[in-house]
């Protein structure tokens, strides 16, 4: 009996060598898990633009009220449980003179690719060093970021 | 001890043999032989090949495992109440468990099928039975959740249920314990069995669209047990096949008086007809009490409605409905091959297995083939109807499933095994032992016309020595077995939520494609939704409280509430205002005698508390959501009955009241 464990263990021990180059025979056809991330690319990350489908947000030199409308209605039911429109912060930082601390790419791939740009951005990683809460991807559609980012110029005072 | 020692030398061999392969250079001989964990294993991060759906038994749910892995992934909540997600402790869920007696939180789940288009897998719905109170469910595979309960009337011990039509037009749910009908006189002596007991079959109507059921027709039968059954498909898919035994008509000692005539009945019913015949005005309207429960995905709320009529149609009014055929020794499984022309009858008592040819049938029915009648029923001559018999397959044949290659597979419970077979030439091609004593088994598709073949499910009865022993209660378990070869191969041994009647498997991409992640927040019709932090409140209307309450990663909203009383209802409606895959939020009170929450990301969720005494009681999150989950917690202040201590609610605050009483 104690010999049969013996070969047992030889055979699971002698085995380890298969490992490598057989990760791949599990013969089970399943797509990877989502949520895989590249290490932080800083050679091709841009801290300006940050990651996402924005390259090149344009903003008027005055604000569109109807959109900001549409962006504070959107906030208040999503956004405003943790940010404050002053500079306190409360679970994520207050919104105060975001927009002239962000460009609007940058604030919009934030807001409609969070998690990727969580995992890459250095301003961002030190803000989840103060907050500790890693901000909600909260589903919002390109029109209802853009719409937000309206929300925001008009908190920052444009006119 | 000999066992033991046989089951180590093979393991070590197989480990060995694994290990010769994994040396070498890999080529197409190498992934095939008796490497068992290989192919079971599931690398972290990988996801399963199939979902495998299983019945529940008598814990009342049905659990879903991934397939090869045997990893298990959810328990749905069905028949149940489930402490985990809430499901009967919400006032939102409550009523999906309501019955024409009242509220049942626990019930008895035997079969499952998934729906059909064209006789094939469509991923959309899981029907599922109750047989101590009848009902049916449909589950919505969007959302992995039961959206739909009805009741069967006329009816008791819903054994031969939720097998469906090849195009989801009806799912069906026949009668195991015969019982007088609802609106006649049930007060009437047991041993009046035979003058006063009836059988229902059961068509349910599911609805293409939404898939909302409806009580199409009931068809009145001779009091006796339907078991179990399966629908046409192909050539006979206007038709569907019941097995039927005590035929003898017993009301007592069955396991005796229910065994002694040598051949019990499969019922052929020509569904297709009776439609036409109820469509037409036919059948008469019965008064009958039953619940229709429904789930609105768009209010997060079931409601619970009664109906009070079905149409019965007495098949002794329509000769060309139903027919029987003898088949040998109390049928069980009743299953019909992916041609659609032959029947496999399984009597649990038998040592053979007839397989019955559809077209011999109808040719039997053309030329009136009879062999008298059995309660107004014209029974069909026993080889007009026989394609052939499996001889000595093995003893107590018990179901049976195909994999589209021209074989059949059919567990034996006396015997422990499982044998596979040629339909057509009815013989027997290889068997394999299970532990111990199968009852259903699955094949992914393998009740439809086009099954997917590759792995077998075998579900055991008995686990003796299978497992690390539980003390006197046991597992239950399931064993897979590769089928893709000339032998089966067993694979791998796992335990079961409850026991494990039948069970489906299907395809992984059919389902997980159209899995939702969130509700949508904007979608969100609840009555009591707080849309936005700032709406959230505290409103009295006479002794009831409302909490619009809020809960985002981490703190609800409001977190302070005082004003409440002994002996008030109060309801916290908590909405999850995350739109995040994945981040549900739990909510508890301390002391309550309902139970929790867990509210999903974009829904509202309602938990009843009465308090019933006065003190402070801390509200807190039950599921870690974030690095301050610890944080997400709040107080309710509860004052004596005609307290002045007005309603107040507050978040990062003390509330005006508290104010006050701090000044002083």
């Amino acid at each position: 009996m104690k010999k049969l464990f013996f070969i047992l263990s030889m055979a699971l021990f002698v085995s380890g060598c298969a490992s490598e180059g057989n990760s791949d025979a599990s013969g089970t056809s399943g797509q990877p898990a989502t949520g895989e991330t590249k290490a932080p690319g800083t050679d091709t990350y841009d801290p300006n633009r940050g990651e996402g489908k924005f390259t090149d947000v344009k903003v008027g030199d005055r604000l569109d009220g109807v959109m900001a409308g549409r962006g504070e209605k959107i906030a208040d039911l999503k956004c405003i449980s943790c940010h404050k429109l002053t500079d306190e912060k409360l679970v994520g930082p207050g919104w105060s003179g975001v927009t002239k601390r962000h460009k609007p790419e940058w604030i919009m791939n934030f807001m409609t690719n969070t998690d990727a740009m969580i995992d890459k951005d250095p301003k961002v990683q030190a803000m989840l060093e103060i907050c500790m809460v890693r901000m909600p991807n909260q589903n919002l559609s390109d029109a209802d970021a853009r719409d937000i980012l309206e929300f925001l110029r008009k908190n920052d005072g444009v006119k | 001890m000999k066992k033991t020692l046989y089951i180590l030398c093979s393991y070590t061999a197989v480990l060995l043999l694994m290990n010769l392969s994994g040396c070498k250079p890999k080529n197409a001989g190498d992934a095939i032989g008796s490497d068992a964990a290989g192919k079971v294993y599931v690398a972290p991060g990988k996801y399963d090949e199939l979902y495998n759906f299983v019945s529940g038994g008598f814990s009342g749910q049905v659990s879903v495992y991934g397939i090869p892995s045997g990893r298990l992934l959810r328990v749905i909540p069905v028949f149940s109440t489930d402490a985990e997600k809430g499901w009967g402790y919400s006032e939102e869920t409550k009523p999906m468990l309501n019955t024409s007696h009242g509220e049942i939180p626990w019930g008895d789940q035997h079969h499952l099928d998934l729906s059909q288009t064209n006789g094939e897998l469509d991923g959309r719905w899981l029907f599922a039975n109750e047989n101590n109170t009848p009902r049916i469910a449909r589950i919505d595979l969007k959302t992995f959740r039961t959206a739909e309960i009805i009741e069967i009337p006329n009816s008791a011990g819903n054994h031969s249920s939720p097998f469906i039509t090849e195009n989801t037009e009806y799912v069906v749910a026949g009668t195991r314990f015969s019982v007088p009908m609802d609106n006649e006189n049930g007060d009437v002596p047991i041993s009046s069995y035979k003058k006063n007991f009836k059988g229902t079959l059961s068509f349910v109507s599911v609805a293409p669209a939404n898939g909302e059921m409806k009580i199409a027709f009931q068809m009145l039968l001779p009091g006796m047990n339907f078991d179990l059954s399966h629908s046409g498909k192909g050539p006979s898919s206007g038709w569907f096949f019941f097995s039927c035994y005590n035929s003898e008509q017993a009301h007592t000692l069955l396991e005796v008086n229910a065994s002694k005539r040598d051949k019990d009945y499969i019922l052929a019913v020509n569904w297709k007809k009776a439609a036409e015949y109820v469509k037409q005005g036919e059948g008469k309207k019965v008064k009958a009490n039953f619940v229709h429960n429904t789930y609105s995905e768009s209010t997060h709320t079931a409601t619970s409605k009664m109906e009070s009529e079905v149409t019965l149609i007495d098949v002794r009014d329509f000769p060309d409905l139903v027919y029987m055929i003898p088949c040998p020794k109390s049928p069980h499984g009743c299953d019909v091959d992916p041609t659609g022309e032959y029947i496999v009858g399984s009597g649990k008592l038998a040592a053979l297995i007839p397989v019955f040819s559809f077209s011999k049938i109808q040719n039997a029915i053309a030329n009136k083939t009879y062999d008298g009648s059995y309660g107004g029923i014209p029974v069909l001559k026993y080889e007009a109807a026989l394609y052939g018999e499996v001889k000595k397959p093995g003893l107590g044949p018990l179901h049976t499933e195909f994999d589209g290659k021209g074989n059949a597979y059919t567990t034996f419970f006396i015997s422990s095994e499982i044998v596979k077979w040629n339909v057509k030439d009815l013989k027997v091609l290889d068997r394999q032992s299970t532990y111990y004593s199968p009852g259903h088994l699955t094949i992914p598709g393998g009740d439809t016309r086009k099954p997917y073949g590759k792995y077998l499910i075998a579900y055991n009865k008995i686990t003796k020595d299978r497992f690390l022993p539980t003390g006197p209660e046991l597992s239950q378990s399931a064993q897979l077995f590769d089928i893709s070869g000339d032998k089966m191969k067993l694979l791998l041994d796992y335990p079961t939520i409850g026991e494990p009647h039948y069970a489906q498997m299907v395809p992984a991409e059919l389902i997980s494609k159209n899995s939702q992640k969130i509700f949508r927040l904007d979608e969100n019709k609840h009555p009591y939704v707080t849309m936005g932090e700032k709406n959230s409140k505290v409103v009295r209307v006479g002794s009831k409280v409302h909490v619009y309450m809020t809960a985002m990663r981490s703190h609800f909203s409001p977190d302070n509430i005082e004003g409440v009383k002994v002996g008030d209802e109060v309801y916290f409606h908590v909405t999850n205002l995350e739109q995040d895959w994945d981040v549900p939020h739990g909510f508890g009170v301390k002391g309550n005698r309902n139970a929790e929450l867990l509210v999903m990301p974009g829904e509202t969720t309602t938990l009843k508390w009465v308090p019933e005494k006065a003190g402070i009681f801390p509200i807190y999150c039950t599921d870690f959501c974030s690095a301050l989950h610890q944080e997400m917690q709040g107080y309710v202040r509860v004052s004596v009955k005609g307290s002045k201590v007005p309603i107040s609610f507050s978040l990062g605050k003390n509330s005006e009241a508290a104010d006050e009483i701090l000044k002083k």
